[in-house]
């Protein structure tokens, strides 16, 4: 079974994160960056189905010319190979010009699954799985807690409020995982040193087939038009006990909806 | 680019910086109480293969070299384990080296491979009741019977001795000198090996440590690491990867006790004004880490001398006597800086205090270590 997994390079969520005051993309330059944690478990979930399978798993990255670090990183916990695909033209793309990008690069691999975290911490769209489904006209599994591929079908548990739910699909589908699935390993030495010499294909826009004018901050037809940061947090409520205490903090509690 | 931060080193940098956030840091100050570390940690370090990362593969180990290993003591220093965490976790860098050298091939299998699985604790006995640093005249006996030796004495201060599966035991098979002394790997277990309760140290605590006693033990004769009376040049040998490690432990904890410091400074107030602020407190921190570069800088060459030369007993000695030396002044100066705070078990730094007075004992005293440069000196 053929896997390919989209991996996505992100601001340490442990970092000030901040836009850039003039185009008001993303900084990725001045920060600490790292695989958005739910993709660990994206590679996880494909290596364990690879090892007990066969086949390849693939990683896929649309980034800067740094996210390289973090294709090694999946590399070195035992992907394949990677596709980087890294382009000036696509800085400041919305999530429907990655997911045409990304796209483009899909069609020119061969694979029974896609797999995609359920969302990356910097955008929180959460919405690349859908987005790329539509694309590529295959189907999407999402929320993922467990997944059992076989022959032409995969069959995912869907976590729900109250449960979940078994939903089925023939392959080439997409699914989006999410951190009940697994837990992810850790990169090993040996993988670390065989990392250096996986294949490792960089694209541009042209290598695949993307069409410069339909990416990057441009023409994004979603663009971040105002921020502001978050206040400062104000001071809290003090509450006095004059024996009545637990009363007073049990009404604030019911106030704000927490009980 | 610098040997110290290649690609793939500094990959191997993250991944121990990441399994020590995740896997030791929120433990430690359990097993600082306890007094050991889980068998499990070995196993989760040896399926990252970041415990026997310096070991030729031949032998189940990583294939690096010293610099990877001594990256990853760094990283679990700098990331909040502990000194005694590296001591106990990486006992077997001082209890399989000799094996791998010149041990036979079954040993590597019975012993070396599952070691660095994870799977088997190892430690190094050499230091006896009666003597620490006079390796050369150490007293346990060994004596040849058909196919075993009988093994008579005592050893102490053996790191890991009380969860150790087996003891790489340096013991008298010949006559006095060194040339008389053999290494034996003795199991847990045999009639006639006794190990104590854990010794009551003053720092190093989740490390365990033990006495060790032997009354005619009998160990197969194939346990035998090399030739008989090869020991002392196999211990000596290996001192030099030891001295390192204490010289990488000792720098890395002055360095994470300056990190700790630093921000304590800026935010802590005295009359109005952040210590940060007090030019006396200023200078201080600044000789403190003028000293911490010092020491990572001696350390790190002495490590490329002996990568490069094979021979760097010079080098390793005066690096680990500076390293230590730094240690033990930045420690105190951290406590001396956190104050009342600084007494307390609660702060770091008032275990690095503890944790860096062995540093300039373990693996060669600071005087066994000016015996040497004096020697090479040819004074």
């Amino acid at each position: 079974m053929n896997i390919v997994v989209l991996v996505k390079q992100v601001p340490d969520t442990w970092a000030e994160r901040k836009l850039n005051e003039g185009d008001k993309t993303l900084d990725r330059a001045s920060v600490d960056v790292v695989m958005n944690e739910i993709d660990e478990y994206a590679v996880e979930e494909a290596l364990r189905i690879k090892e007990a399978q066969g086949g390849e798993v693939t990683i896929l990255t649309m980034g800067p010319e740094r996210a390289v670090e973090t294709i090694r990183k999946a590399l070195s916990m035992g992907a394949d190979k990677a596709v980087h695909l890294s382009d000036e033209a696509l800085k400041g793309s919305d999530a429907v010009q990655t997911s045409y990008a990304l796209g483009k690069v899909l069609e020119t691999l061969e694979y029974d699954l896609v797999i995609v975290g359920s969302e990356a911490t910097d955008s929180r769209m959460a919405t690349m799985g859908a987005l790329l489904s539509e694309r590529l006209g295959q189907p999407q599994l999402t929320g993922a807690r467990k997944v059992t591929a076989e022959g032409g079908t995969v069959t995912i548990e869907r976590q729900t409020d109250d449960g979940y739910a078994v939903v089925e699909a023939s392959t080439p589908a997409i699914i989006s995982v999410m951190e009940k699935i697994n837990e992810p390993r850790y990169p090993s030495f040996k993988g670390i040193m065989a990392a250096k010499s996986k294949p490792l294909t960089t694209l541009s826009v042209g290598d695949a087939g993307v069409d410069e004018g339909q990416v990057g901050l441009a023409a994004a037809p979603s663009q971040v038009v105002e921020f502001s940061n978050k206040p400062p947090r104000q001071a809290g409520q003090i509450v006095k006990d004059e024996g009545d205490g637990g009363t007073k903090i049990a009404e604030y509690l019911a106030s704000q909806k927490f009980v | 680019m610098s040997r110290w931060d290649t690609a793939e080193r500094q990959a191997l940098r993250q991944l121990a910086r990441d399994l020590t956030a995740k896997e030791i840091a929120p433990h430690v100050a359990g097993w600082e109480r306890e007094g050991q570390l889980p068998r499990s940690l070995h196993k989760t370090f040896a399926n990252a293969g970041v415990l026997s990362v310096a070991f030729p593969e031949e032998v189940g180990g990583g294939g690096g070299d010293s610099i990877d290993a001594a990256i990853v003591a760094e990283e679990i220093l700098l990331g909040g384990g502990s000194g005694g965490v590296v001591a106990s976790l990486f006992t077997h860098g001082i209890a399989v080296p000799h094996i791998v050298q010149s041990g036979s091939r079954d040993l590597v299998d019975r012993y070396v491979r599952p070691t660095l699985a994870g799977d088997l604790i190892g430690a190094l006995a050499v230091t006896e009741p009666g003597g620490g640093s006079d390796v050369a005249g150490l007293r346990t006996r060994a004596v040849r019977d058909g196919d075993a030796y009988v093994v008579t004495g005592a050893k102490t201060y053996i790191t890991s001795g009380v969860r150790a599966d087996f003891v790489t035991t340096a013991v008298r098979t010949g006559d006095d000198g060194y040339g008389g002394i053999s290494l034996l790997v003795i199991d847990k277990g045999l009639p006639g090996f006794t190990v104590s309760p854990p010794l009551d140290k003053m720092g190093w605590r989740a490390s365990d440590t033990a006495e060790l006693s032997f009354d005619e033990v009998r160990v197969p004769a194939a346990n035998l690491v090399g030739d008989e009376g090869a020991g002392f040049v196999l211990i000596m040998k290996q001192f030099q990867s030891e001295r390192l490690a204490m010289a990488t432990q000792a720098w890395a904890t002055a360095q994470r006790c300056l990190d700790l410091v630093i921000p304590w400074l800026k935010d802590r107030e005295t009359f109005g004004r952040p210590l940060s602020s007090r030019q006396v407190v200023r200078h201080k921190v600044a000789e403190m880490a003028r000293q911490v570069w010092v020491a990572k800088t001696a350390t790190r060459a002495a490590y490329e001398a002996w990568l490069d030369t094979g021979d760097a007993v010079t080098e390793v000695s005066m690096a680990k006597n500076t390293a230590c030396a730094v240690c033990d002044h930045v420690v105190d100066e951290a406590v001396q800086l956190f104050g009342g705070l600084g007494y307390m078990r609660e702060s770091e730094v008032e275990r690095h205090y503890r944790d860096s007075r062995i540093l300039r004992i373990g693996g060669g005293t600071d005087e066994i270590m000016n015996e040497v440069i004096a020697k090479r000196l040819g004074v």
